[in-house]
């Protein structure tokens, strides 16, 4: 039996031979990407190509004055320099915001800035050459003339009196601010038993990818089309971009993203050098090829995180949580970031603090405000490692205030698993989440009274270890409450296309992305699993907006979800078509067939029919033998979009074990555990992977990563000496486990994996430190919790 | 970024050497193992018309015992030096520190030499041979100069090398002594936010002849001379040790950096004063 419903999903391979989904399969592109076989857009040449370079702004603010170009043109390879004015022509500007975020607003930003550069690092004027290296050397020789302008890098005066005004027609600094408040949160303090407070700071990362921003804008006069290669996490969305601002048809414009080498959100906003990449290609009729180096990804990819929160928290006496009160502040740069704007890493902030928690009375601000350093967008779990290291920090600190244990306060406080459908009090509906369950399974795995005496035993010896909890919600599976209701195309549905060749082999085509996390993989088992072929029998086709299904990509955890439940019914719908085409060929009823690891095989008896080899024989080469009105098309299509629920949110609980050493404030990561619920696991491996990769980028967050500005504006950290990344041999030991709770919006029940380990690890990581410092009476909030920051808390330096 | 276009001639032996630099003039720059070198290329910090490779000159390779010293060849690799018996029989600091140095693919291609010449302030190597009181042997077309590892920094990222001079090798003097290394570095492989070479002996129970080495807290390797000062001729004790840390306030002026402000790097001297010290009272942990 070979049905697919739910329950037959789990089922093991003894008894559903087809069964990939829930296998830990491996990636079919895995070697390709370890033998460097993957196409990059790098590795993408095209005749009569051209190469650009942009001189960027050295300063924060200033005025953009005469441009002499003549030095540059002369340079050896140079082909032409183009100013803000020069794409102007092409291009017309863009406005991030979106029309469900009340009151927000931003600038118009064009490719190329047409009087003012706005951050240290925009790009100000391109210069295409013969060469990358031409290139360089042409930006090199142009004499641009600068007027700096004060600038305002500080969020907490953005808004005062004698702010500087980044962009005067807006009035003020202010991009958008949203408050939900719901239940009598004063009341809830003044009746409280305790109430603790902190200021939380978190710091501005960026995504660093391995495989930098990548682009080739290819414009052929001949048919009017224009071609563009990237590196991209959202294809269609920028087909749609391009075709807007160039003013071309959305289907003169095709979008190719073959291979990514990581994009963790990075890749998914309109960079105004990408843009003015592809308006030159526009003008020239030749391709442009642009490879942001590493120095340009520090100094003009998105940052992210950039917050600064006080925040408080009310219990009674029995540590139940009254109340949260969350004041949130994030600076984003000069332009909200088009089109998914930079209002909502702030908003998912309001969205998600207190999460996990049952209680009634919450109040939460978030303030979003221009400043001049790289714009800020949305990156790897928006939000989440913010609202959870602030509600996290808060419930540890209650739970000192009450002299309770931290498991035992979480345990009093999470909401029940019996609870759901749930409706927290910003307003976010729960469908079923396992905190409960989550919480067990992870003390099942985290040796609790062992590492306590460890604890006590090494305190003894003046070594100090700290154990930290941190449980979270994560929001995946987004419907178009996301962008689509603020006017953003940004498609919220997907869509595959499986067809079946005369051999018997699928191809399947689809909306989503593959940015190196394994998402062709998963789509294979999928499509194998709902058609009944060996997963090697299938090929995965994504990323070319001309031909896939129409479809959002990757972004907030939806590939699985989404892309996997589209991949599903589409390979059902085929295989329904192929057993029609059996039936007729076989003399028997389609219901009496079953397909089986690429055989037509009888349901009842699982005997053999005949090979799907042969039924595409008979299809494709003599269909003149089949009766005249069957329908035999082996292709089919399937788009899925959720409508229950405007998301689909996930739940885990997050564990860390560290060592600080109080004389330099280093801090050592000794073991680390997650249990997470993402719903049904496609592939374990792959999951795990995922968690893993989330948690390392947590850490990050946590101990290492932090874009530093100069008071001026100026940015520090532009190269990866000093712009610190996790590096293996600082990781620690991490133990992965699972509970199942499928979303029933879907048959796969998938929601997503992929930021739940970084949504929760800088979280468990805060609140381990000071588990660790507490006999010292010390105690540290700001991330990255760097040695300067530990050893301050600590008075061992002023 | 891309490397500004250059020139590129290998150098066969020392007498070919000179004649290549003589013919390039100030537009020749040596590369070595290239592990500094070329990401400042990268960076288009300089523009060197020629690069002139020395890595085939045999006269800068090996490392020997002989008339009472250790000599290194500059183009000894990192991780040669790592696992070379005399090194570790002879200065076993030089050992020690070479797991400290970045990671191991740029301790395959690095060289000592590089890593003198270049003279980063927070360089592992600098302070050790600083502290093994060793002599830098420098090349030219004029000749050979022994320059006392002391004297060698002079600035930061500069020493006394002359204009077309080299490092031909280090020579350490063969002697009993004590010594260790220790450093602070918030990832493995990343230069030290401070760090301590030390070396002394201890004769009839008292310290003789101590050099504490600090980096990554000045403009260069910091030979602390008071701190040095407070343990000499003393009993390595909690009371000497504590007088060292007392001393090493007047020793250091350490620059800001990313990582934190010049207190910072104070405090951590002190620490690492402290461990490598108490290191020495322990002989099980100086194995270690
Ligand atoms: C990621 C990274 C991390 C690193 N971390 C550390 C660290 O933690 N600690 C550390 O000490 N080092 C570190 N290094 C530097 C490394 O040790 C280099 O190998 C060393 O600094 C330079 O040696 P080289 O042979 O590669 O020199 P090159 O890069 O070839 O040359 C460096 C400079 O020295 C000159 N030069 C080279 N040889 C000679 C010679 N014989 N005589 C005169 N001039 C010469 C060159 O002209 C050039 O100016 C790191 C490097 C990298 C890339």
């Amino acid at each position: 039996m070979n049905e697919i419903t739910p329950a037959s999903i789990g089922l093991s391979r003894e008894d559903l031979p087809n069964s990939y989904i829930g296998r830990s399969v491996p990636r079919p592109n895995a070697p390709k990407l370890v033998q460097g076989r993957a196409t990059y857009t790098d590795d993408v040449v095209l005749p009569r190509m051209v190469h650009a370079a942009f001189l960027r702004s050295p300063h924060a603010h200033a005025r953009i004055g005469a441009i002499d170009t003549s030095a540059a043109l002369a340079v050896p390879g140079v082909i032409r320099v183009f100013t803000g004015a020069d794409l102007a022509k092409v291009c017309d500007p863009w406005v991030a915001t979106l029309d469900h975020l009340k009151g927000m607003k931003s600038a118009p930003q064009h490719p190329l800035p047409l009087s003012r550069a706005t951050w240290q690092g925009e790009p100000v004027v391109a210069v295409v050459a013969e060469s990358r290296a031409a290139a360089e050397d042409g930006v090199a020789a142009l004499r641009v003339e600068f007027e700096p302008l004060p600038a305002q890098t500080d969020m907490e005066t953005a808004l005062a009196p004698d702010a500087v005004v980044i962009h005067p027609e807006l009035g003020d600094n202010l991009v958008f601010t949203r408050t939900a408040e719901t239940g009598d949160v004063a009341g809830a303090f003044a009746s409280a038993h305790k109430v603790v407070e902190a200021r939380f700071v978190t710091g501005r990362h960026t995504g660093v990818t391995l495989e930098p921003r990548s682009i080739i804008a290819d414009y052929n006069r001949a048919d009017g089309t224009l071609t563009v290669h990237h590196s991209t996490q959202a294809p269609h969305m920028m087909q749609g971009v391009f075709a807007k601002h160039l003013r071309m048809e959305e289907g003169d414009v095709r979008v190719i993203c073959k291979d990514v080498g990581g994009s963790f959100g990075i890749k998914v906003h309109v960079y105004p050098d990408e843009v003015a990449v592809a308006a030159m290609a526009r003008i020239l009729g030749r391709p442009v090829k642009f490879i942001a180096d590493r120095f340009e990804a520090f100094a003009s990819d998105i940052h992210a995180r950039d917050h600064r929160i006080k925040a408080r928290l009310a219990v009674d006496g029995q540590g139940k949580v009254l109340a949260f009160d969350v004041d949130d502040l994030t600076g984003i740069g000069p332009y909200s970031v088009y089109p998914r704007t930079s209002a909502i890493e702030g908003n998912q902030v309001v969205n998600l603090c207190g999460g996990p928690y049952d209680f009634k009375n919450y109040r939460c601000t978030t303030t979003v405000v221009l400043q001049n350093k790289a714009p800020t967008c949305q990156y790897r779990a928006v939000g989440h490692p913010i609202a959870t290291a602030v509600t996290e920090g808060l419930m540890d600190l209650a739970a000192e205030a009450l002299g309770m244990d931290p498991i035992e306060i979480r345990r009093r406080n999470l909401i029940a698993d019996d609870a759901y459908p749930y409706t927290s009090p910003p307003g976010m509906r729960f469908e079923g989440l396992s905190h409960h369950a989550s919480l067990d399974k992870l003390l099942e795995m985290v040796p609790v009274a062992k590492i306590r005496a460890d604890q006590e035993e090494a305190r003894k010896r003046g070594v100090h270890r700290g154990l930290g909890f941190a449980a979270f919600i994560e929001l995946t599976n987004p419907s178009p409450f996301m962008y689509g209701i603020g006017g953003a195309r940004i498609s919220a549905q997907d869509g595959c296309t499986v067809r079946m060749d005369p051999d018997g082999s699928i191809v399947a085509s689809s909306g989503v992305t593959e940015q190196g996390q394994g998402t062709e993989a998963i789509l294979a088992q999928i499509v194998a699993h709902g058609v009944g072929v060996p997963v090697s029998r299938v090929k995965i086709i994504t990323g070319d907006t001309q031909t896939t299904p129409y479809g959002g990509g990757t972004w907030a955890c939806r590939g699985a979800g989404i892309g996997g439940e589209a991949a599903l019914q589409s390979a059902i719908a085929l295989k329904q078509q192929i057993l029609e085409v059996a039936g007729a060929m076989l003399q028997a009823a389609p219901e009496s067939l079953d397909i089986s690891m690429g055989n037509v095989t009888d349901k009842a008896t699982g005997a053999e029919r005949m090979t799907l080899h042969e039924l595409g024989r008979i299809v494709y080469f003599r269909g003149d033998t089949l009766p005249k009105d069957l329908q035999r098309e082996l292709v089919q299509t399937r788009h899925f979009i959720t409508k229950e629920y405007p998301f689909a949110f996930t739940n885990g609980i997050q564990a860390s074990w560290v060592e600080v050493d109080p004389m330099t404030g280093m801090v050592k990561l000794l073991e680390h555990w997650c249990v997470e619920d993402c719903g049904r696991v496609v592939n374990p491996m792959l999951v795990d992977e995922q968690v893993r990769g989330g948690i390392v980028q947590g850490i990050g967050g946590a101990l290492y990563e932090n874009c530093v500005y100069d008071s001026e504006g100026n940015l520090l950290t532009t190269t990866l000496a000093d712009y610190l990344v996790p590096m293996s041999a600082e990781m620690p030991e991490m133990h992965v486990g699972h509970v199942e709770t499928p979303t029933r919006e879907s048959l796969l029940g998938a929601k997503g994996a992929g930021e739940a380990g970084t949504a929760g690890a800088p979280g468990a990581i805060m609140n381990a430190i000071n588990d660790a410092l507490r006999p010292l009476n010390a105690r540290v909030h700001e991330q990255p919790f760097t040695p300067e920051r530990i050893l301050r808390a600590l008075g061992a330096i002023a | 970024m891309k490397w500004p276009a250059m020139g590129y001639a290998r150098a066969a032996s020392l007498p070919d050497l000179w004649s290549v630099l003589a013919q390039h003039g100030s537009a020749a720059q040596i590369i070595a193992g290239g592990q500094t070198l070329l990401a400042t290329l990268a960076f288009r910090l300089s523009e060197p018309g020629t690069l002139v490779d020395i890595t085939r000159i045999p006269e800068l390779r090996g490392i020997s015992v002989s008339s009472g010293v250790l000599r290194i060849g500059a183009l000894t690799r990192h991780a040669e030096l790592g696992r070379d018996a005399l090194v570790a029989r002879h200065a076993p600091l030089l050992t020690a520190a070479v797991p400290l140095i970045a990671h191991p693919a740029i301790r395959n291609r690095g060289t000592i030499g590089g890593s003198l010449a270049y003279a980063d302030p927070a360089a592992e190597l600098p302070a050790c041979i600083v502290a093994l009181d060793a002599v830098v042997v420098t090349a030219s077309a004029a000749g050979e100069r022994r320059i006392p590892a002391r004297d060698f920094f002079t600035d930061l990222l500069q020493t006394a090398l002359n204009p077309g001079e080299i490092i031909a090798a280090v020579e350490i003097p063969l002697a009993e002594r004590r010594s260790a290394i220790q450093e602070v570095a918030r990832r493995s492989g990343d230069y030290a936010m401070a760090g301590l070479a030390a070396a002394l002996r201890i004769e009839g129970g008292r310290v003789v002849a101590p050099r504490l080495v600090y980096f990554g807290v000045g403009t260069g390797p910091v030979l602390a001379a008071r701190a040095s000062a407070a343990l000499e001729g003393r009993a390595l004790d909690a009371a000497s040790i504590a007088a060292a840390q007392a001393a090493l306030g007047e020793d250091l002026d350490p620059p800001q950096d990313l990582h934190g402000p010049p207190e910072m790097k104070r405090h951590l001297a002190r620490v690492l004063t402290g461990r490598v010290l108490n290191g020495f009272l322990n002989p099980s942990e100086i194995a270690a």
